[in-house]
């Protein structure tokens, strides 16, 4: 079973990253639970991302294309990167999830793939 | 007639969640299992009076529940490729009914989940391990049927969807997953118990449920010591159901309660299982507040309450389980050992928006400003309690209590 792994970063983990005195213990949290979930052969796609200061929101009213700077809803947490791994059941989900460095200063949203649409009847 | 209408009950009881339990356990999806049981039910209504009841009434249940799945999933295409159809499947292969599992333990676990939303836990242990339906669990709950349907209808979606493990927790987890699920069964037997007021339960509706659940658990962990614990609370607050009203319906508190009315068979159970679960040697918030219960009934032999150790055991509790509950009980210890000031103590430590509306807070401080001799503020104080009184019986005592009532309150 597939589940995607939706890891929110705070302000402060967004700023770690730059920060010369804090980058490295940053990075290395990032990089050791990956190889671990590596390791454990449970990766099926997943990407860290750039900081919501970069995000592009579209919309679609009333025909019309609307572009706004930022992300879709300014709120404390932000998505930070996501991992879809292949791992039996929730719980083992929520296991890795708990091990994501970004659990501990903001949170993980955990969610079920949808599972693959049924062949189109001809 | 009772009794055997009552054993009856505990036995159909006791079959429907082995049944639906060992369903979900082979085909992971609750609520076709409930579906495909109830189903088996009918047929067994319309069959057995006519072919008389099989040598076993389970595994011919059960059998007639999975022919039932199997026509469900002939008629649904979109599960083809679910975990039911291939289950199904492997089933024709080997079919094995004459030895069905037990599998109510992880029934519980996944019930009490964490990912399953607290407000709903209780009810879907109530509706898949004792079958009770979803108007009934309602009523208790004091929600609109329809509202209670659907939560179980999306708990048990989130459950299948999900797919969360249909397994007994890992001996690390245990004791933190096992308090989930005694949590969820003490809901059920009732949240506004307090020894305070003595007041002890809401409606009591669930009662029975609660303790089938509590013995239940006890007979599949019984290694677990909080499971007695749990077991033995509830069975002494129990004991005292016959004595909390008066001949006329009026509510009688704990220390005015006739202790010859006290249930002796459900009060030696309750210690049987607390001293029981004290062998094991390990703090539990469940096995202290049974103890501060044994206390209470301990006064049904000597005649006194025993105030010292009475504070000790809150001291305790105060201090591995701090909660507003547990600090208002230890309060009203304090105040039945003669230390007002120090009750008043206990109250003022506590943050007046979470008390604000707890009625058992507004009794204490009412009683121990009373001992002060803080006449104006005490009453203030039960006026306040007066108000947010639920219960009919406790708002006529607490009414009578009042300073210029006080000749007929004793009389």
């Amino acid at each position: 079973m597939q589940y995607i792994l939706l890891l929110n970063e705070c302000a402060e983990d967004f700023a770690r990253r730059d920060d010369p005195a804090q980058a490295a213990t940053y990075w290395g949290g990032w990089s050791a639970f990956i190889g671990a979930m590596a390791q454990a052969g449970i990766i099926v796609s997943g990407s860290g991302l750039l900081g919501p200061q970069v995000a592009t929101t579209v919309r679609i009213r009333d025909g019309k294309r609307l572009v706004q700077d930022g992300p879709f809803a300014d709120t404390k947490e932000q998505l930070g990167g996501y991992f879809v791994i292949e791992v039996p059941d929730l719980d083992t989900a929520l296991e890795w999830a708990a091990r994501a460095p970004s659990a501990s200063g903001a949170s993980v949203e955990v969610r079920p793939l949808l599972p693959p649409m049924p062949p189109a009847a001809s | 007639m009772q009794g055997a209408r009552d054993a009856a009950q505990q036995a159909a009881r006791g079959s429907y969640g082995r049944l639906l339990s060992a369903l979900v356990g082979r085909y992971r999806d609750i609520a076709a299992s409930e579906d495909a049981l109830s189903e088996a039910f009918l047929a067994a209504l319309r069959t057995w009076p006519e072919t008389g009841v099989p040598d076993n009434p389970d595994a011919w249940l059960y059998s007639a529940a999975r022919n039932s799945l199997r026509n469900l999933a002939r008629h649904q295409k979109v599960m083809e490729a679910s975990a039911v159809q291939l289950a199904l499947l492997h089933d024709e292969l080997a079919p094995e009914e004459s030895n069905l599992p037990d599998d109510r333990l992880k029934l519980l676990f996944v019930c009490a989940h964490p990912a399953i939303d607290e407000g709903v836990r209780t009810p879907l242990m109530l509706q898949t391990v004792l079958g009770l339906d979803a108007a009934h669990i309602a009523a208790a709950f004091l929600v609109a049927p329809a509202t209670m349907a659907q939560r179980l209808v999306r708990a048990k979606a989130k459950i299948k969807q999900a797919r969360l493990r249909f397994e007994l927790p890992t001996a690390a987890d245990m004791s933190v997953r096992l308090q989930d699920v005694l949590d969820a069964i003490y809901a059920a037997y009732g949240t506004s118990w307090d020894a305070v007021a003595g007041a002890d339960l809401g409606s009591g509706e669930l009662a029975g449920e609660a303790l089938f659940l509590g013995r239940l658990i006890v007979e599949l962990l019984p290694g677990q010591p909080e499971a007695r614990g749990l077991l033995a609370l509830m069975l002494f607050c129990e004991s005292r159901r016959d004595a909390r009203r008066g001949e006329d319906g009026r509510f009688m508190p704990l220390r005015m309660q006739d202790t010859r009315l006290w249930s002796r068979a459900m009060i030696g159970e309750a210690e049987k299982q607390l001293i029981t679960a004290s062998r094991a040697g390990v703090f539990g918030r469940y096995q202290c507040e049974a103890a501060i219960q044994s206390l209470h009934a301990q006064r049904s032999l000597t005649g006194v309450a025993n105030r010292e150790a009475l504070n000790t055991l809150y001291g305790l509790l105060a201090a591995r389980c701090p909660g507003i509950g547990v600090f208002v009980g230890q309060a009203a210890a304090l105040l039945d050992a003669g230390e007002p000031s120090h009750s008043l103590a206990v109250l003022d430590r506590l943050v007046p928006a979470e008390v604000s509306s707890y009625q058992p807070y507004w009794v204490t401080r009412a009683h121990a400003l009373s001992a002060k001799g803080e006449r104006e503020l005490a009453e203030r104080a039960l006026q306040t309690a007066i108000g947010l009184t639920e219960d009919v019986a406790v708002r006529s005592f607490l009414v009578n209590s009042l300073p210029g009532k006080r000749a007929t309150a004793s009389s």
